[in-house]
Formats: C-alpha cells, structure tokens, sequence
C-alpha cells in the first residue's frame, strides 16, 4: 500500500481553475432563462404603506414582478423554516421569504423582478413605488434588551431572541477566596465573510414537475429540506446542485430566503430563473458576526492561577435568525480555551437589532472566546507583574490531564471533552521559534531609536469535525476510474484532492485516478456540509473506512479469480496482486464482474457492485489547538500598525495533504488580520450600512498581510481512524488576540489598554492622543 | 440603440452587436463565453476581472465593450489550452498553491502577466506592490508572491 496520506499531492482542482475553466454559479447559462433583481428595503425599520409594481411591470422586457402577496397565495406561507435544526422554529424568529408588511434591516427583499436581462431587471426595481411609515430603529444591541426599548419588530414579544446561562463549578466561592479579582469590558466585531464569489441561485423547473437548483452554498442538503417543507414538491423531484463554489466562510453556510424565492417563483411560471448577488447585496443580506458586549471577571490565587471566570455577553443577532443561533453560545462556551478553569459562569443574551441576522463567519464565535480569554491572561499578568508566557504556562491544561473533560456541554449534550494535545509544549515551541525571551532587549533597542515594537503571543483551542455524520459512497468503475460521492461540500479548501488521497491509499492508487463528486443532492441524498472545520474528519473518516470496505471486496473476488488467499493478495497500481508475483487482476476487472451480467451468478459470498457506502457517526469534537505569536510596530503619529514577524505554531493532527493544511492555516491568518485591524461593518444610527464597497469595507490585502513562519505538532486524534482534527477555521481564531496583545506591548509606554476588535487606525489614533493628553510617554 | 464593435479575444475576432451600457467583463462572460474572467466586486477594487487591453491590465467591470471595439484583450483562457502543458506563471500557481476557490486566480495571473512582462527579476515586494488591487480571501498572499517569483526564475531560465 503505497503511502499517500501525508503526501502534499498536487491539488486535483487546479488545472480547470487555473485555465478559468471552472463553471462557478454565475458562469452557467440555462436556455430560456430570466434574471432576477430584488427590490430592497432601503429603511432600517418601516411599515410598508403603498407598493405599486404597474409602472416597472410595464417596462419592456420584465417577465413579472413578485410580491409577498403573490408568493403567499401560491405558498401557504412566506415564513422561512429554521434551518440547521433538529426541530422547527417555536416563535417567528426566521426572516420571510419576502417581506410585505414591516421590515426590519436594510436589505430586506421586498418584491422580485424577473427580466429577460440583469440590466433591465435593475432597471424595473427602480421604477417600483414604495412608501414606507418608518419606524423606530434600534442599532445597539445593548440598548436593545434595556426595558421599555422600542421593539426591533412589531411582530415579536420582545427584543430578546433568548437568554443562556452557562455556569459550572462554585463561581461564588471562586471569588470569595480569592487573592485577585480583575474586571475587563470588551467589545468585539468581526465583520462579513465576503468570499470572493458571491451568493447566487438559479432554478429550473421542468415539465414533468421536477426542479434543479444550483446555489452557491456550503449547505446543499439544509437547503433541499427547505424547498421541500416549503414548496411540497417530492424530495426525488427536487435535485440541489452546488457548482464550483468561490468561498464560502460562513455566509454561505445559512439556507437564505432567495434560496427559496426563486425556487418558488421558477415553478409558479414555470420559467428558469437565474440571480447573482452583488457586492453591495452579500452587504447588506449575507449573514456577518457583529457586535459582542463582554464583561468579564476573573479570580485568580496569589500566583496567579485561576480560580474561576464570569461575566455577561450580548450578542447582535439582528432581526431575524436564519437557523438555530448558536454563534454565541460558542463563544460564551469556549472561554476557558486552553486553560483550567475550575469555575465558570456566562451570563448570554441574545438581542435582535435592526440589522441583518448574524451568524457564523470563518471561527463561529470561538475567536472572540480566544480574544476575550487572552485579554484577561494579559491582564493578570499585567496586574501580577509576571511574564505573559509565564501566567499563561501556569494556567494551561497539561498532557498528563489529557484526555481533558471540561463540565461544559457541546451541543450534541456530550461533555466538552478535549482529546488530545500537548498545549504546555506547543507554547514553549512557539516561544523559541520566536525568540520570546530576546525580545525584551531588542524592543529596549528599539525604544532607544524613537521605534515602538512589541510580541503578543495567544492560544486557542477549536472543537472541529462536527457530526453527527457525514456520508460517502466510494465505486470502482468497469474502466477502472474511481468515483468518489458524497455530502461534504467543496468551497475551495481541495477537499476533492484531500478525500481522493485517502481513497487511493487504500486502493493501491494515485490521487488522480480518483473523482471527486461534492454537493449534489442527486448523487450524495444525504449530508451535512461544509462548517465547523469537520470535513476532512467526518467526510475524510468516512471515506478512508468506505475505501478499506472496497479493497477488501477487492482482494475477496481476486482471491476468487486469481485462487489465491487473501492474505497473499496487495492492491498497487491499480491491480489486484499476488504478493512478489505479476499474476493480478485489475480493478476495472473486478468491478466489471461485480457490475453482474444477465443470468450469470456471482462468485460465493460476492454483492453486487465493488463499491462501499459508508456514514461514520461522531458524537465528540476533535480539539485542534494552535499558538501565535506576532510581532508588530507601531508608528504611533500615523497610529499605523504593520505586523513584521508572525509565527504560527498548530496541532491539528494528521496532516493528509500538507500543503492544503498550510494554505488554510495562512488564509485563517489573514482573515485574522482583518478582524484585528481592518474589517468593520459601520452602519449609521439610522440603521444604514456605510461600508458596501471594498474601498469603504476593507479587507486585508497583499501589502498588509505579511509572510509567516509555521510549526506543526501532529498529535493524532484518538477519536477518528485517520487522527484528524480541524484545519479550516484553527488559523483565524488566536490572531486578534496575539497582535492586539503585540500593540499593546509595543505602546507600553503609552500605558494603553485595547479591548476591543478591530482595532481601526482612528480608534488607536484616539487612544495615543488620550495618552499624550495624560502626559505619556514620560519622558 | 445597439452599436456593433469588434474586438479581438485570445487572437479571435468577436464582431456583437451590444448596449452601451454592457461592461466589457460582462460581454467577455455572457456575450462570447469566456467565463474565466471573474466579478468580485463590480466596482474596481478587487481586481478578480483584470484582464489586458492592448497589453495593459484593466478591469473588466470599469470598463463598457464599447471602449474595447478595436482592441486587443488577452484574457486567462489565453493563456494555456487544455491538454497543453500549463503557463510557467500557472504552474508556480499549481506548485506554490497559490489559488484555493480559484475565484480571484483569473485577475492575480492577468495582474503578474503584466508585471513578468515588464520586469522578469521582480522583488518581493514589487510583487507585492503588483497584486496589491487583487484582493485573495483563501491563501493569505505569501504563496502567490512565491509562485509569481517561481515563473520568473522559470521564465527568465527559459529565455536563456
Ligand atoms: S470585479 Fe472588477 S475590480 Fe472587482
Ligand atoms: S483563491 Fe479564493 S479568493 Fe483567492
């Protein structure tokens, strides 16, 4: 068995994406088919008075134009159902499909036009007639839950989405005992996902009743449950189709009201409908991970080791929520991180604003978990006068505790359980790679110039590989080729090349005799997707025991046909072999007689068809953890901050393909830097989003986004057969933390306390110039 | 009111009756099919339409085909054929895993084209300093830096 696993193979996408050959949504092209552009509320918050669509109606070339009204008598209904749950919504807390009465964001479909071309669609929604009696808005998810505030909709009891409380240990007797007691209040807000490529949708119905949706989505299956609770069509008659995806980051993780209007809209006219969303709408409609209100306490005994940690989180839903919210319980939940913290105490309120709904943007709430922890490991060490690695090695979980159960509950009701991991050694090594104890006298040197430099190092830890399952049907073809299917979905991280790795080491191949079909509801019925950085553990799993069950049918009917025992037999190249010999058989061969011909048996003990169709089931996260550090100087007349040194220490198991792993830690980099530094969604007080353009919104770009030194620690998880953990998000989750943490020391002189993300240059402008005013630096 | 322009594609004439209002990158995409060239953003600041006129890169989204009619527009289907081996620039992209989505590869090849035909020894940071209006969410930029340098060792080394 030849070794693939491990083996950083050519990635099999990149040739069709490198010769812009690959057919992302917008790139198909149906017969017959009519653009779709969506009238938007352009209030934060207003009663619909008056909607007249008889003039844009009139314009030559639009098909129809759609209301809530029109989708409510053909539906039944214009509420979406809650997506990604076990169970149905209890309260109206979805958005409508369209919206006809109130609306509660700006961005709100109101009326769908359907043209023959894009240009003139956009043209009708501007000849559409609103009026609007606006209402009171509220932008403050604070000011939100305060009694008597104004409600974020008429609809709801009140702007309270839902309250938790997560609490173990004796937190009260944590604090009464203990030495020290710091406070800290953060704020944090990690803005859009914007992959490259927006969302899209385009659906074609067809005579005989079925339907075919093609979504740019990291969830095919989420939304094929949802047309079909919706639109009652027979679940064979529906197929969801995902093309090349150009990202996804968590905005397309969410089932999005246009996922059903066009669906709904295409089979009521029978007519092929295709909408690409533009920059400005993935703005204004794709879900963003805003505004988190923390305060936070911590204990600690006189050395510094922690007694116990409580405090209060408000979370910024916005007006609706799209699927069962648990953003906020991931960050409430994952403060502990790395660290033994005997008692915990979280206090969350969920409040709805008028904004669009949040959810999971690329680390789901963990890395404001990491920021906020890793604030207050800073803070203690400041207060103590320790060094920041010491507090932190004192307080880190050590490998003779492993496997580490912490008293929290993970969502599946299993206790939080960390795996496996050596986080005492991952900091130590991270440290010499960076000369951490050098540093002192250099920033001392520094100082000595007029430079002001600083390090900040932060830990984290990620449960990846979310189940409960995900599927997988490995087939070996009569020519021989291997076909992989199954529910994972591919948004651009190689995971065809990394399931195809896994696959042909079992069956004695090269990874480019394998293909690789993701995210079609026709092929693979059943799945989850692609979130939680559970791919390459839940699908990776399923394929390497779907390919073991292949190779050992494989040897049974050669051993058949070749009248060798099985022990005797290997699977290289292709072939079925008798060890140390050229007698085999190849696996087309096999396959050929597994197909089955008319009338003729199988050999004993043989089924049908060489191939395996396998669910591996996980109730356990496996738990990556990763530690940073960044180096920064700070130019503190421009308050600009550029980041000259970044290393990156991981553990996330058995790498499969290297070079996909390092290509997602770097790119979770770089989305860190832009929560650090630069992405923000700024919206005024009236509820208008101001940051609709990249050059309003600013994400990271090459000038601003430095090389990085990466350490890998491979401790195999023990909780799948490939030791795999997470990789996708692991990256993105300590970086605020370690380069705030980084300024904050390169200003030490300037005595400046940062909490909060992003850290906009005005904002640390403000902070310098607070100092100055205060007299500082002394000179 | 349509006016006919003719524009010459990979070294193919595409003679189209189009609207004023058509951006050359749209008539690129849906008018002769060359969907390589891709929309980010639709306002000229994430580079994923670049593409050249007449030598010079441009985005495709800034511009109307009307103001391409009797130009010369290299796009990345141009660049290497299926079947055929893969553009030095393509393969470091291959090698280095420069490209993830692939979403923002079109514009970031078409970008370094320019500059590789303007300098075959770039800096770092001149590569840097290129693909600066090329906005990438996947990988982070240090592997693009390294292939753009990779297809200029490769290029220079071919031309000896
Ligand atoms: S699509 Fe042209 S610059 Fe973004
Ligand atoms: S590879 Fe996905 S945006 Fe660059």
């Amino acid at each position: 068995m030849a070794r693939q696993i491990g083996l950083s193979v050519e990635r099999l996408e990149d040739p069709t994406l490198l010769r812009g050959g690959a057919k992302y949504l917008d790139d198909l092209s149906l017969p017959g088919q009519l653009h779709v552009a969506f009238l938007r509320s352009s209030h934060a918050h207003a009663r619909i008075l008056r909607l007249d669509v008889s003039q844009a109606r009139a314009l030559a070339g639009v098909h129809a134009i759609i209301t809530m009204e029109d989708l409510e008598a053909y539906l039944g209904t214009v509420r979406m159902p809650l997506s990604a749950s076990p169970t149905k919504a209890v309260a109206p807390i979805t958005p409508y499909i369209l919206s006809g009465r109130e609306v509660a964001f700006v961005g709100e479909a109101i009326a769908m036009v359907l043209a023959q071309t894009r240009h003139i669609a956009e043209d009708a929604v501007d000849l559409i007639e609103i009026d609007y009696e606006p209402l009171p808005v509220i932008m403050s998810a604070k000011e939100a839950i305060a009694d008597g505030a104004p409600k974020v909709r008429m609809e709801a009891a009140n702007n309270v989405l839902n309250r938790m409380h997560v609490a173990y240990g004796d937190v009260n007797e944590a604090f009464s005992g203990a030495a020290y007691v710091f406070r800290e209040d953060i704020l944090q807000h990690r803005g859009c996902g914007h992959p490259m490529e927006t969302r899209g949708v385009i659906a074609e119905p067809r005579m005989d009743g079925s339907l075919n949706v093609w979504s740019s989505t990291q969830m095919p299956h989420d939304i094929q449950t949802n047309i079909v609770e919706i639109l009652g069509i027979d679940d064979n008659a529906l197929r969801i189709i995902t093309p090349e995806v150009g990202g996804g980051f968590g905005p397309k993780y969410c089932a999005y009201p246009e996922e059903l209007s066009i669906p709904a809209a295409a089979r009521m006219l029978g007519r092929t409908l295709k909408w690409v969303e533009d920059r400005r709408e993935h703005c204004l409609t794709a879900v963003q991970e805003r505004d988190q209100f923390w305060s936070l306490e911590i204990a600690v005994e006189a050395d510094g080791r922690i007694r116990g940690i409580r405090g209060e989180l408000i979370h910024d839903q916005g007006a609706y929520a799209l699927k069962a919210v648990n953003l906020p319980y991931n960050s409430a939940t994952a403060v502990p991180g790395p660290y033994m913290v005997p008692a915990f105490e979280m206090k969350v309120a969920i409040a709805f604003t008028n904004r669009v709904p949040a959810s999971s943007v690329r680390g789901a709430g963990y890395p404001q978990a990491a920021f906020a922890m890793e604030r207050l490991m800073d803070l203690v060490a400041k207060e103590l006068g320790l060094d920041r690695a010491e507090i932190r090695r004192r307080n880190l979980i050590p490998p003779e505790k492993m496997p580490y159960t912490k008293p929290l509950k993970a969502r599946s009701g299993a206790p939080v359980t960390y795996d496996s991991g050596d986080y005492i050694a991952s900091q130590e090594q991270v440290l010499a790679a960076a000369g951490w104890n050098d540093f002192r006298a250099r920033q001392a040197e520094a100082l000595k110039q007029g430079r002001y430099i600083g390090i900040g190092l932060a830990h984290a830890v990620k449960g990846t590989g979310r189940g409960p399952f995900e599927s997988g049907t490995v087939r070996v073809n009569p020519s021989g080729q291997v076909s992989i299917f199954t529910g994972a979905a591919a948004m651009g991280q190689g995971i065809r090349t990394t399931l195809a790795q896994i696959c042909a080491e079992q069956l004695g191949l090269t990874a480019d005799k394998i293909s690789v079909v993701c995210g079609d509801t026709g092929l693979a019925p059943l799945g989850l997707g692609g979130f939680a950085s559970r791919q390459l553990v839940t699908a990776g799993s399923t394929v390497l025991l779907a390919s073991r069950e292949v190779a050992k049918k494989a040897k049974k009917l050669a051993s058949h046909m070749l009248e060798a025992a099985e022990e005797d037999l290997e699977l290289v190249d292709g072939k079925v072999k008798v060890k140390g010999s050229d007698v085999g058989v190849t696996l087309g061969e096999l396959a050929r007689v597994l197909k089955g011909a008319p009338g003729y048996a199988f050999p004993p003990g043989l089924d049908p068809a060489l191939e395996s169709d396998v669910k591996w089931q996980t109730e356990a996260l496996a738990y990556s953890n990763t530690s940073h550090v960044a180096e920064v100087e700070v130019d503190v007349d421009l308050a600009s901050v550029k980041i000259t040194r970044y290393i990156a220490l991981q553990d996330v198991g058995v790498r499969v393909n290297p070079m996909i792993v390092e290509g997602q830690i770097r790119g979770g980099i770089a989305h860190g830097i832009g929560n650090a530094l630069f992405e923000q969604m700024i919206y005024d007080e009236t509820g208008q989003p101001l940051t609709t353009t990249f050059a309003d919104y600013l994400l990271p770009t090459a000038t601003e986004v430095p090389n990085f030194e990466t350490i890998y620690r491979e401790t195999p998880s023990p909780l799948n057969p490939l030791g795999a953990k997470g990789v996708g998000e692991v990256g993105t989750i300590p970086v605020t933390a370690a380069i705030i943490s980084a300024i904050e020391d390169a200003l030490a002189p300037f005595e400046i306390r940062i909490a909060q993300t992003p850290l906009l240059p005005e904002t640390l402008f403000n902070l310098i110039e607070d100092s100055r005013a205060r007299g500082l630096p002394h000179a | 009111m349509m006016k006919q322009i003719s524009i010459n594609v990979n070294g193919v004439t595409h003679t189209r009756s189009v609207e004023p209002r058509v951006s050359l990158g749209d008539f690129l995409r849906h008018e002769i099919g060359l969907t390589g060239t891709h929309f980010g953003c639709e306002h000229g600041v994430c580079g994923a339409c670049t593409i050249l006129v007449n030598g010079v890169s441009m985005r495709s989204c800034l511009m109307f085909a009307v103001q391409a009619d009797g130009c010369k527009v290299e796009t990345v289907e141009g660049l290497s054929h299926a079947g055929a081996p893969l553009h030095p620039l393509q393969q470091a992209f291959r090698d280095q895993h420069a490209l993830q989505c692939g979403f923002c590869t079109p514009g970031m090849l078409m970008t370094l084209i320019e500059l590789l035909s303007e300098t075959n020894n770039p800096t770092e940071e001149e590569v840097r300093d290129a693909i600066s209006g090329n906005i990438c969410r996947c990988t982070g930029y240090q592997p693009i830096v390294e292939a753009a340098m990779q297809a200029a060792k490769a290029m220079r080394e071919e031309k000896v």
